[in-house]
């Protein structure tokens, strides 16, 4: 079997784990990047709006201490402060290093990087490319890479002396040695030959879990792998039950169901019906928020052209309101023909207007969908985007609660409390992957002696199952029952029984995943790669759900139907799930958040406070107040 | 709504395949890539082909697509009437591994040899001072999704192997020009765009721009100017002139 040394392996080559391989590789350690796919078609290439970073380019008042407030108001202060901190402080480092590397990013009139405004952010702070952020960002990680291997290459001879690719290769098991991390076992795509790593340090940078969703705008490779491997290896996660849904997502052609429609169709006048032509938004504004919302239409259209005298429309409700508005609407039956609602600008706008302002969605619908929006409306529907939730880390260097594990971007859990601001994921993926690939080499450093992975044999026998089960169950059907399970049953509105049904049907489904059967060679099978991937879903899945069960209270991304109000209790209390080596006996245990450092929580108003804090937690806030 | 389609798909593994012949339902609104996946799930579920983000952003799903390479998620079966025989094959230029599925190792080599970004030691992270016009340029070439169909369809490598070792091809031509016109590059790349990465094939045809889901105007924009230059340099004097003088110097 094909073996290799490193001293870190970094699973997962989207941006942490391409910062982290940077940094482990900067630090002079021998370092692995695992790809399930090409390298450089990792999910990061998706996303847009650009990189939060308080550099303070556009509004010379914004600092790290505003982007921190920020962060913790969009995360319902559920967030690990801690990792908030370190985020907003070095996030503006972690950009300006990318220019270095060769990213070209939009300008401002006197040369600096250009900063736009985005959802939850009080000033302009996303370094952006156009809409096309995310490729810029993994494209300059992708090319300091190879600079890397030039340098390694005249200095030593051999490019890959020091950091080396393996694309298409997925890794299905951590090895351990005793309680420590001590390597990882996969397999090649191209061949199906097994493979085999030795490292004392592995950093999982795997991503997030939304291929569990028939409704996502992730990709293929989004099976929940390194929370998984994670979980099978004896780590933690935590905060599963917080899954981001956004609102619009495209719900026709099935081609592009799930993809986002940006939230500035409704900035600039969109507005949502239902099937009877009924602009519902305002049937749907909550008490908390009827002051600050138009009710009639005349009064919301002239807020357009005068905000000083009238109130915004309700379509421009928070997130999680006007998804929840749109789901009800077509659970009664209101939706439009494919399952989402009618989103209109053509009746709002002239045409030349909306190709001048929305660009790219004039483009999106044209191209996929035959959707000219000057002259129809969109259907959209919420779409499952982002998990909050994943694996338990120390803020300051990513480790795991197991020795040699170590994780950031989206599989690590905390940063973004229960709800995470647009633009804050590309300066994680950066801030937390460079920490990551700091802690992995500390790590390494530090120890006594290499570990030596243990026996294989098991790995092996359980990839190559799904293989020699002939007859088995099509990977292909059990995936799709679990997609439209957790779609209906754990998605953006949840209640007990229908969470409870979804555990009964996750648990029916790990019986017949173990019966699954692949017919064809080893050679580029993706009938077999899904059914090695169902073991990550399922066990993700079920993580999910009950984590949702327990959590009664609705928060950022947890909406539950039957718990409709936050409670500050439950802020300060975290869910852990674990589970036995084979992924069986899931547990969930409620566990304390501690409390925010004096410094942190002096920066926030009482007033503002009291909607989240218990008692007992203000009359900390008042003594580091006094104490200051 | 639905009907069934006639595809033909190349199939096979180590060197060896054929056209396979489906038949295959397909719903309004959907693209090829959705057809390969419904083959997948239904009939042949070990069909190999690349595919991540499903929105003509990341450049996986390159294929041939009745002989045009095409990406799959950006091609409607709209575009084709209802009784034509579709025809899917993997890109041409590159080794087959399964399927739909190249080893398209040799971009990945080519992306090695181009020396990267060289900027000047002194600009410290977040002293970088650029115009946006100035960016622009080289704005448009990374656009690039590096779904390598410029590579496949050009001619200097297409039916001529031979060729690879000293052609890097459009997509990493557009590379040097794209850090050429970086405003902060110090490197002289032209020189060796022409003596080491075989500008001097590309006689200008044009069929990658065609190809380009990103609609870059890689000939235009990237070759042409790259080729002006290296000539500028080549023949014009003075330049040579102040070349030789510049080396000498030591700077």
């Amino acid at each position: 079997m094909e073996r290799h040394e490193y001293d870190v392996v970094v699973i997962g080559a989207g941006g942490a784990g391409l910062r982290a391989a940077i940094e482990a590789r900067q630090q002079g350690k021998r370092t692995a990047i695992i790809c399930k796919s090409l390298f450089g078609k990792a999910h990061t290439v998706m996303a847009e709006g650009g990189a939060a970073a308080a550099m303070g380019n556009v509004n010379s008042d914004d600092n790290w201490m505003v982007h921190f407030r920020d962060t913790m108001r969009g995360g319902k202060f559920l967030n690990n402060w801690r990792m908030a901190e370190l985020h907003a402080k070095e996030a503006p480092d972690r950009v300006w290093e990318l220019e270095e590397w060769g990213a070209l990013f939009d300008r401002t009139k006197d040369g600096k990087i250009s900063q736009r405004n985005f959802g939850g952010h009080e000033y302009p702070r996303l370094a952006h490319v156009g809409d096309r952020t995310g490729l810029e960002l993994i494209r300059t990680l992708q090319q300091r890479v190879v600079a890397l291997q030039q340098e390694d290459e005249r200095e030593h001879g051999d490019p890959e002396a020091f950091i080396k690719v393996f694309a298409e290769c997925t890794i299905t098991r951590l090895l351990k040695d005793g309680d420590a991390i001590a390597g990882a076992f996969g397999y090649w795509r191209e061949t199906g030959d097994f493979i085999v790593f030795d490292a004392p340090a592995v950093v999982l940078a795997t991503g997030g879990i939304g291929k569990s969703y028939v409704v996502t705008s992730n990709s293929w490779e989004y099976t929940g792998d390194g929370h998984a491997l994670a979980v099978l290896a004896g780590a933690k996660l935590i905060n599963m039950e917080f899954i981001q849904f956004h609102p619009t997502g495209m719900v026709w052609p099935p081609s592009v169901r799930g993809i986002l429609v940006t939230e500035s169709v409704r900035g600039d006048g969109g507005v949502l019906r239902n099937s009877e032509g009924r602009r519902f938004m305002f049937d749907y504004v909550p008490d908390v928020f009827k002051d600050k919302y138009a009710t009639t239409e005349e009064e919301g259209d002239r807020w357009y052209t005068d905000q000083a005298n009238n109130r915004r429309p309700p379509e421009l409700l928070p997130r999680d309101e006007v998804a929840r508005a749109i789901n009800s609407e077509v659970k009664a039956g209101r939706g439009s023909p494919q399952g989402g609602v009618f989103l209109d600008v053509s009746s709002r706008l002239p045409a030349a207007e909306i190709i001048k302002r929305l660009p790219s969605m004039h483009h999106q619908f044209k191209e996929l969908a035959d959707v000219d929006i000057t002259r129809e409306p969109m259907q959209v529907g919420p779409t499952c985007h982002y998990i909050m939730g994943g694996v338990e880390v120390d803020a300051d260097t990513g480790a795991a609660s197991v020795p040699g594990l170590f994780a950031a971007g989206e599989v690590s859990g905390g940063m973004h409390g229960s709800n995470r601001l647009g633009g804050n994921s590309l300066s994680d993926l950066l801030v937390f992957g460079r920490r990551a690939g700091l802690g992995a080499s500390a790590y390494v450093d530090g120890l006594p002696a290499r570990p030596a992975a243990a026996e294989v044999a098991d790995a092996k026998a359980e990839a190559l199952a799904p293989l020699e089960r002939t007859g088995g169950e099509n990977p292909y059907e059990v995936h799709h029952e679990l997609q439209r399970t957790m779609n209906d049953l754990v998605g953006i509105i949840r209640k007990a029984g229908e969470i409870s049904e979804a555990l009964q049907v996750v648990e029916k489904l790990k019986e017949r995943s173990k019966n699954t059967g692949s017919s064809g060679s080893r050679v580029y099978n993706p009938g077999w790669h899904l059914a090695i991937d169902l073991r990550n879903m399922l066990l993700v899945s079920e993580c999910v759900a009950r984590a949702a069960l327990l959590r009664e209270e609705s928060r950022g991304g947890h909406t539950r139907d039957d718990f409709p109000v936050m409670s500050a209790d439950w802020r300060q209390k975290l869910l852990v799930c674990a589970a036995a080596p084979d992924g069986s006996g899931v547990t969930v245990e409620e566990k304390v958040q501690p409390s925010m450092r004096g410094d942190l929580i002096s920066l926030f108003e009482r007033s503002e406070l009291e909607k989240y804090l218990t008692e007992d937690e203000l009359a900390e806030y008042d003594a580091a107040v006094k104490e200051s | 709504m639905g009907y069934k389609a006639k595809f033909r798909v190349w199939r096979g593994e180590g060197g060896e395949g054929q056209l396979e012949d489906f038949t295959v339902e397909v719903n309004e609104g959907e693209v090829v890539l959705d057809v390969i996946h419904r083959l997948q799930a239904t009939q042949a579920p070990d069909l190999a082909v690349r595919w991540n983000c499903k929105a003509g952003k990341c450049g996986s799903c390159s294929m041939e697509i009745n002989g045009r390479p095409r990406l799959g998620c950006m091609t409607r079966m709209s575009t084709f009437e209802e009784t034509e025989t579709i025809t899917v094959t993997p890109m041409r230029t590159f080794p087959v591994i399964k399927d739909l599925v190249c080893d398209v190792s040799f971009n990945y080599q080519k992306a090695r040899e181009i020396p990267s970004f060289t900027p000047p030691k002194d600009v410290k992270p977040g002293e970088y001072r650029m115009q946006q016009i100035d960016v622009e340029r080289s704005q448009e070439f990374r656009k690039c999704i590096e779904c390598f169909m410029c590579n496949n369809v050009c001619h200097v490598i297409r039916d001529h192997d031979e060729n690879k070792p000293a052609f890097a091809g459009p997509r990493f031509l557009m590379r040097i020009a794209e850090l050429d016109m970086h405003p902060y590059d110090e490197l002289d790349r032209k020189e060796s765009a022409q003596e080491e990465h075989g500008l001097g094939y590309c006689n200008i045809t044009k069929c990658c721009t065609e190809v380009c889901p990103e609609h870059i105007k890689i000939t235009d924009n990237a070759l042409i100017p790259m080729k002006e230059r290296v000539v500028d340099r080549k023949y014009d004097p003075l330049v040579w002139l102040g070349s030789k003088i510049f080396k000498r110097s030591g700077v």
